[in-house]
């Protein structure tokens, strides 16, 4: 009833007493904001709507585990004092729900370390991406550097590139950031399965993100399993 | 088509004798040089594409010939067409194909040696020997189990660590074995085997000594006041440093399993050094990711003693020791010992197995198995001080200046063994196990699955009789807070500090001419006093 083109399961986020499931629907233009749904069990799903921009960063402060309980109260208080103060203010409860939770981390995830490879996607001269159907898959040369790889979000790094390097960049495929640039430095790391076979990469900075992509076929893709918190102390564990 | 007429190009090819260009060029050299020119045209490579008109004539005609396909005439510019692609594709293909066959070729040929191996040396052996209670644990029956709860490897790699531990089985003296789980790394992962060794068969691993710093400092010390002998001695350093607390023996507490670990199924096993409880009070303090290769230095505040292969072991034993756990009543103590601290436990023959539905609901129904590590570093508490005396029994006057100094140490007791799962304490509000059964919809068959969540990554299953612990994640400790690494140590005082030292501050002017007043005022009392003493004599 959605009316999505193509349904992916973005992954699982393990809450101490139960786990949630989540699906992403897409429309016809990839690059729009993708619609999600959860589940606890795999039969009901609940669109996730998306939440405004200030409930996403107090969420953001939240820290520790998921519960499981998608009704499940924070109490903003505990973490941060002010922000509890700012909602008092406005009339409304210093809580928030874990629902909101989970729809800032998705979001959070997808923006940081969602990635998808070079080529897989074009961008159209009137603006909206397409996957790229003569995408033949990177090569194993190609697939072993982090520059192969692009988040798919808005990009922030390509206006900074140098003119040298921006001479080399096709428009049409060359429009998200690539992940050389991603502070810190060595916060993915790459390994190659099966001989050469399957290139699978893991984010160090949302531990569980796993994507995978068969060099020289159209397969990819990346999925997140694990308990939904960001790993600060990666600058102390490089 | 009808015959050609004078004007149309194909006029006269059809008579034997004449050629198009007859009319145009009688002179046969003109001609073949025409012809020559004309050939050198449709050979002149294209700028673009790098093909020419000629060659690709040539194979457009070619394929026809070849394929034969009807109605040539109207599909002839996409066979044009696939040609040019074709043309394309297979250049590159032959440049690919070269290159894929390499990495996968050596990969398979590594693998390929797990396979041959065993078929030789497998089927001598079974002929030979009686099948006795074999070593090598049934992987696979332990992956189908934990794959009912969505954990684990895929098939293959399942089934190539499974032929890896029997090569190591084959080369080394195991008692018995276990796959106890695979940690991931940068470049490399991890997997690792948990094994018993033998009795009588263990060799003795070459013990890495710890270099301590501050002995490295005193002797230092020692070297300058040599050479300063002249002048006065720099007061010496007091400081003695704490007497390294001596590793467990090999097969008990935290050193009582070897652990193998190799970096993929196929490359040979490497035996991890023991453990020593310098290294697992270091590896609480930091927090690090493994690159993969054993001989990488770990580089940390407080530095750690060793290189990543001490690192593994230290958090191998510390999950271990936190996560390894069975149904209660499946291990009991042996009736004869009565010792608390007794490290042996053994199967309980008669033990009933909870049904799935009571492991899953109270935590009562498992129990640790293996033992806790204390702050010490090691499962039996040792007392510092006796280490000092046993070392230095000679002076016995240092023993009674330190054991004035040194603070009792308190002994520092753990959970027993076979502690209850529900005795163990959550984070905050987080209890430490999350336990599930495999599915709902089909009770008879499910298994109860417990998920750490002090060490994610940890599972444990148990169905019946069968259970099992494994391991799949990155190797750290699960802490709400952030990592915060330990502060440098406050600086030490280098000498006590007494008048004798002190600075003072030096007198200034006022306060020294009224000492100089002062002084000139009780020299001339005195000359007075002399003076009269004087007139009193005479």
């Amino acid at each position: 009833d959605y009316r999505f083109e193509r349904v992916w399961f973005w992954g699982c986020i393990q809450g101490v007493r139960g786990a949630y499931y989540i699906a992403e629907g897409l429309g016809p233009d990839r690059a729009a904001p993708r619609r999600r749904l959860y589940s606890l069990n795999c039969l009901d799903w609940s669109l996730l709507t998306p939440a405004s921009r200030e409930k996403v960063a107090r969420a953001r402060q939240l820290k520790g585990r998921f519960q499981g309980d998608p009704s499940f109260q924070y109490n903003l208080a505990d973490t941060s004092a002010e922000a509890a103060e700012t909602l008092l203010e406005g009339g409304k409860e210093p809580v928030i729900k874990e629902e909101t939770r989970l729809i800032a981390t998705i979001e959070q995830i997808d923006k940081a370390v969602g990635i998808v490879p070079r080529g897989a996607f074009v961008k159209t001269p009137l603006g909206s991406v397409h996957e790229n159907r003569h995408f033949e898959g990177l090569s194993l040369v190609e697939a072993k550097k982090l520059c192969s790889y692009f988040h798919f979000t808005e990009p922030v790094n390509l206006k900074n590139k140098t003119l040298l390097e921006k001479a080399n960049l096709d428009p049409s495929t060359d429009f998200l950031d690539s992940l050389e640039h991603d502070i810190p430095q060595g916060s993915w790391s790459v390994q190659v399965e099966k001989g050469g076979t399957v290139v699978v990469l893991r984010s160090l900075l949302w531990l569980g993100l796993t994507f995978y992509h068969v060099p020289m076929t159209k397969q990819y893709g990346y999925i997140y399993f694990g308990t939904g918190e960001k790993n600060i102390d990666l600058p102390f564990m490089l | 088509h009808g015959p050609y007429q004078p004007h149309e190009p194909g006029y006269g090819l059809d008579q034997p004798e004449y050629t198009p260009y007859d009319d145009q060029i009688p002179d046969p050299e003109a001609r073949t040089l025409a012809i020559h020119n004309a050939k050198a045209y449709l050979l002149k490579t294209s700028t673009v594409s790098g093909q020419n008109v000629y060659d690709h004539l040539a194979n457009v005609l070619t394929k026809i010939l070849d394929e034969q396909p009807t109605n040539t005439v109207d599909i002839i510019e996409s066979i044009s067409n696939d040609v040019k692609c074709g043309q394309f594709q297979k250049k590159m293909d032959t440049l690919r194909d070269e290159h894929e066959i390499l990495p996968a070729f050596e990969a398979a040929e590594k693998c390929k040696a797990l396979f041959i191996k065993e078929n030789g040396e497998e089927n001598e052996e079974i002929i030979e020997e009686e099948i006795g209670h074999t070593p090598l644990p049934n992987v696979m029956q332990t992956a189908f189990y934990f794959e009912q709860a969505g954990i684990g490897l895929s098939k293959d790699e399942s089934y190539y660590i499974f032929l890896a531990l029997k090569s190591l089985i084959n080369v080394q003296p195991i008692q018995t074995c276990r796959f106890w789980g695979k940690i991931l790394g940068l470049e490399m992962n991890y997997i690792i085997a948990e094994v018993e060794l033998r009795e009588g068969e263990e060799e003795e691993a070459a013990g890495e000594e710890v270099t301590e710093e501050e002995g490295k400092g005193m002797d230092e010390v020692e070297e300058e006041d040599k050479e300063k002998e002249k002048e006065d001695e720099p007061p010496k350093s007091t400081y003695k440093p704490p007497p390294e607390i001596p590793k467990e023996e090999n097969g008990t507490g935290a050193n009582k399993y070897v652990y193998f670990v190799c970096n993929e199924p196929g490359k040979p096993w490497v035996k991890l050094p023991p453990v020593t409880p310098a290294q697992i009070v270091c590896a609480r303090k930091i927090k690090k990711f493994f690159t993969g290769r054993l001989e990488a230095p770990v580089v940390s505040f407080p530095p750690f003693p060793g290189n990543e292969a001490n690192y593994l072991r230290a958090q191998i034993a510390r999950i271990s020791a936190g996560t390894h756990i069975s149904p209660t009543g499946f291990y009991q103590f042996p009736e004869e010992e009565e010792e608390e601290e007794g490290d042996t436990y053994e199967e309980n023959p008669d033990f009933e197995p909870p049904s799935v539905a009571e492991m899953v609901d109270s935590l009562s129904t498992w129990a640790h198995h293996v033992k806790n590590i204390l702050k010490q570093g090691r499962c039996v508490w040792i007392n510092p001080k006796k280490i000092e005396e046993k070392d230095e029994e000679e002076e016995e006057e240092e023993e009674e200046e330190k054991s004035e100094e040194m603070e009792e140490e308190q002994e520092e007791t753990g959970p027993p063994l076979l502690t209850l799962l529900s005795e163990d304490e959550g984070i905050k509000d987080i209890p430490a196990w999350t336990a599930q059964a495999s599915t709902d919809l089909i009770p008879q068959h499910s298994v109860a699955i417990l998920q750490s969540n002090r060490w994610p990554g940890a599972y444990a299953f148990a169905s019946g009789r069968t259970f099992e612990n494994i391991y799949f994640g990155w190797g750290h400790k699960y802490s709400p807070e952030n990592h915060n690494p330990i502060l440098p140590p406050p600086v030490q005082t280098e000498y006590p500090s007494g008048p004798a030292i002190t600075e003072t501050r030096d007198p200034t002017l006022e306060e020294e001419l009224a000492f100089k007043a002062a002084q000139e005022a009780l020299a001339a009392d005195e000359e007075e006093e002399e003076e009269e003493e004087e007139e009193e004599d005479d």
